[in-house]
């Protein structure tokens, strides 16, 4: 019978499910941070539970914590009591664990796939809806909220129902100056904020298998914000070129035996989806949100449209939208002025954004009313961009180069942007006072954030 | 866990499509270390700067059931957003969707979440805008109805109708399996490939 690789996936791990019940539904790998576990570890003492495999997770600090040089002094109580208890969880219960004086720290979803810990085929998951993220490498990947956390702590399984699948076909090839940060914000205008609700989406198509993996991984993060429970990226030679020699990836007859399984799990040449979407990406230009959420995009070359030309159910939300955003229907996004941009997060942190940041602002400075942060996902990531002296390139434009975190991205740590300042961000909300209270954000590419950080305004790099 | 059958109750008019969890509780109050202390900073962005907003409305305080747009409780995957609901008071919500993390979460804590079509759902909101408009949800009958004489029914799964009305823990059905999931790691660990690998490297 042909199967989807969701499918093959799904039927792997599913450890027995009785008719008119959920599956009881295996987890391979689980990432840990400090906001979503306290109270999951908290459950299972007080139940007299202890981790089943803790071989099975890898924890980390990221969301509460600061990104300046002296990150370790937590001036916040309780973001440093949350950090203490990850720190004490982990230690009593043998869970591997990245602490700010580790090489390894970083944002969850930027630290599984550079350590080769994120591989083909696995369910993984972790308190944090960017989970998807690890779809890139063809893993059934989701977040869950603190009480599946519990669950997987204590049995290593979910209760889980069988997901709808749908395949995204991205059909074309992206133009220079357009990267997977622009087609996942197009699919996401096109098809709505709860247009995959259901579903796990497998992306296909030219433009996918021409993609690195750190692009997937841009494309994937953001499956969460069309609703979609994962998004996943069959592997192919650039997953096995990238996990090649990584830390966690298997050695020896063990990595033969891994690619023979990883091969298997491309889907069946005649397999079924529940629902198909193709899209082609061949005119795409870059894009940017007008908007308070996802979906409310366009080219950052278009203006924002006319209330009255919109679908009737969208025209209220976009009312309710331009009134918090400051903007106006026909407006150009083009020249908006900017106070903030922040490139980061676990959407667009990595090696190749902070290259494709660097060339354009290399020899150039940041506009004087703008502040630019620049937040590497990773200490990893950090030291490799100073190897490749960006840090250098980013302090002489006048950028804010920064510790690892997610930073600004979600206004929950001392990065914050301030009460009525326009952010544009390569993060992946633009929710009302997603970066701070009264704050207003607009989600681009790294390369749309840098150039636009030079011009002081909205821009396209290529403009 | 505790059985729930029936809930009665004030309906709380939300005309809102898309609310997301960073609405229902922005992220500088997820510090805590507890599963309480959220309930005063329900829709805090709302609330603050917008006198109008249903829940800053004393007419609605004791209300403790929810009707929303489509799509409640999307982005953030935040299970403190349904914490917050149910320490405020809410104790169900019927919109025409909801987001699925949001819903698996809901299922987690006794959070009743029930569908029902647009129109019935634009209809709820109508009225329950014009005030003491009280609800009698049926778990058991997957019935609602009204303080104005109207009755509509609802579909909810015979898993999740059996977890609220026997207040089963979803943790204990998982450990009552221990066997079989012990086994089937076990199985795991013996394959040439497996994934078992952290700590070892």
């Amino acid at each position: 019978m042909s199967k989807n690789i969701i499918e093959k996936i799904w039927d792997a791990h599913v450890v027995s499910q009785k008719p008119d019940h959920p599956a009881i539904f295996y987890m391979d790998f689980i990432l840990l941070h400090e906001v979503t576990s306290a109270q999951a570890f908290q459950a299972l003492a007080e139940r007299n539970l202890r981790v089943l495999d803790p071989k099975r997770f890898m924890a980390t600090i990221d969301h509460a914590i600061p990104t300046r040089k002296n990150r370790h002094e937590i001036f916040d109580k309780a973001a440093a009591s949350q950090v203490d208890r990850l720190r004490h969880n982990a230690r009593e219960n043998n869970i591997l664990f990245y602490d700010f004086d580790s090489s390894h720290q970083g944002i969850v979803h930027v630290i599984g796939p550079e350590l080769g810990a994120t591989q083909p085929g696995m369910t993984l998951i972790c308190g944090d809806s960017h989970t998807s993220t690890h779809g890139a490498f063809g893993a059934l990947a989701f977040g869950v909220g603190t009480t599946e956390v519990l669950h997987v702590l204590a049995s290593n399984c979910l209760l889980q129902n069988k997901p709808k699948t749908m395949c995204v076909k991205f059909t074309g090839k992206l133009r220079e100056g357009v990267f997977a940060k622009d087609a996942i914000m197009k699919l996401i205008a096109d098809i709505g904020v709860g247009g995959a609700a259901g579903y796990v989406i497998e992306y296909t198509g030219e433009a996918i298998s021409a993609m690195s993996m750190e692009a997937r991984m841009t494309l994937c993060n953001m499956s969460i914000e069309c609703g979609a429970r994962a998004g996943l990226i069959a592997p192919d030679e650039i997953t096995y070129a990238y996990l090649k020699d990584r830390q966690f990836a298997p050695r020896g007859r063990a990595w033969e035996a891994a690619l023979e399984y990883w091969k298997s799990l491309v889907s069946d040449t005649d397999c079924h989806y529940d629902k198909t979407v193709t899209m082609d990406l061949n005119e795409l230009e870059a894009m940017v949100t007008w908007g308070i959420d996802p979906s409310q995009a366009i080219q950052v070359n278009e203006s924002i449209p006319d209330i009255h030309h919109l679908p009737v159910h969208q025209q209220e939300k976009a009312r309710q939208a331009l009134a918090y955003t400051r903007l106006s229907e026909g407006q150009a996004m083009q020249d908006v002025c900017i106070d903030w941009c922040f490139i980061g997060s676990c959407t667009n942190s990595r090696i190749e954004d902070l290259r494709i940041a660097a060339n354009i602002l290399r020899g150039r400075k940041v506009h004087q009313n703008v502040t630019l942060y620049v937040v590497p996902g990773s200490e990893m990531v950090l030291k490799q961009a100073r190897e490749e002296g960006l840090d250098k390139i980013f302090e002489d434009a006048g950028a804010n180069f920064r510790m690892p975190g997610c930073s600004l991205c979600i206004g929950m740590n001392d990065d914050k942007v301030p009460a009525g300042k326009r952010c544009l961000s390569t993060s992946n909300r633009n929710f009302i006072g997603r970066q701070g209270p009264g704050s207003i954000t607009h989600l681009a590419s790294p390369a749309t954030v840098a150039a636009s950080a030079i011009e002081g305004k909205i821009t396209s790099y290529l403009r | 866990m505790k059985k729930i059958n029936t809930i009665s109750g004030l309906a709380i008019p939300l005309d809102m499509k898309d609310v997301d969890t960073d609405l229902i509780i922005p992220a500088q109050y997820l510090t805590q270390v507890t599963k309480q202390g959220y309930g005063q900073a329900l829709f805090r962005r709302l609330c603050d700067g917008n006198p109008d907003f249903v829940f800053n409305q004393e007419k609605f305080r004791s209300g403790n059931i929810l009707i929303a747009g489509e799509n409640f409780g999307c982005g953030s995957s935040r299970e403190h957003a349904v914490w917050a609901l149910m320490e405020w008071g809410i104790e169900a919500i019927i919109a025409n969707s909801f987001s699925d993390i949001f819903f698996a979460n809901s299922a987690k804590n006794g959070l009743l979440l029930i569908v029902q079509p647009e129109k019935i759902i634009k209809h709820l909101l109508a009225e329950a805008g014009k005030e003491n408009y009280i609800l009698n949800i049926n778990v058991d009958e997957q019935t609602i109805t009204t303080s104005r004489q109207e009755k509509y029914s609802f579909e909810i799964d015979s898993f999740r109708k059996y977890s609220f009305t026997q207040g089963m823990d979803e943790l204990d059905y998982l450990l009552s399996h221990m066997q079989e999931i012990e086994a089937f790691g076990r199985k795991q660990r013996e394959q040439e490939y497996s994934t078992v690998f952290l700590g070892q490297s």
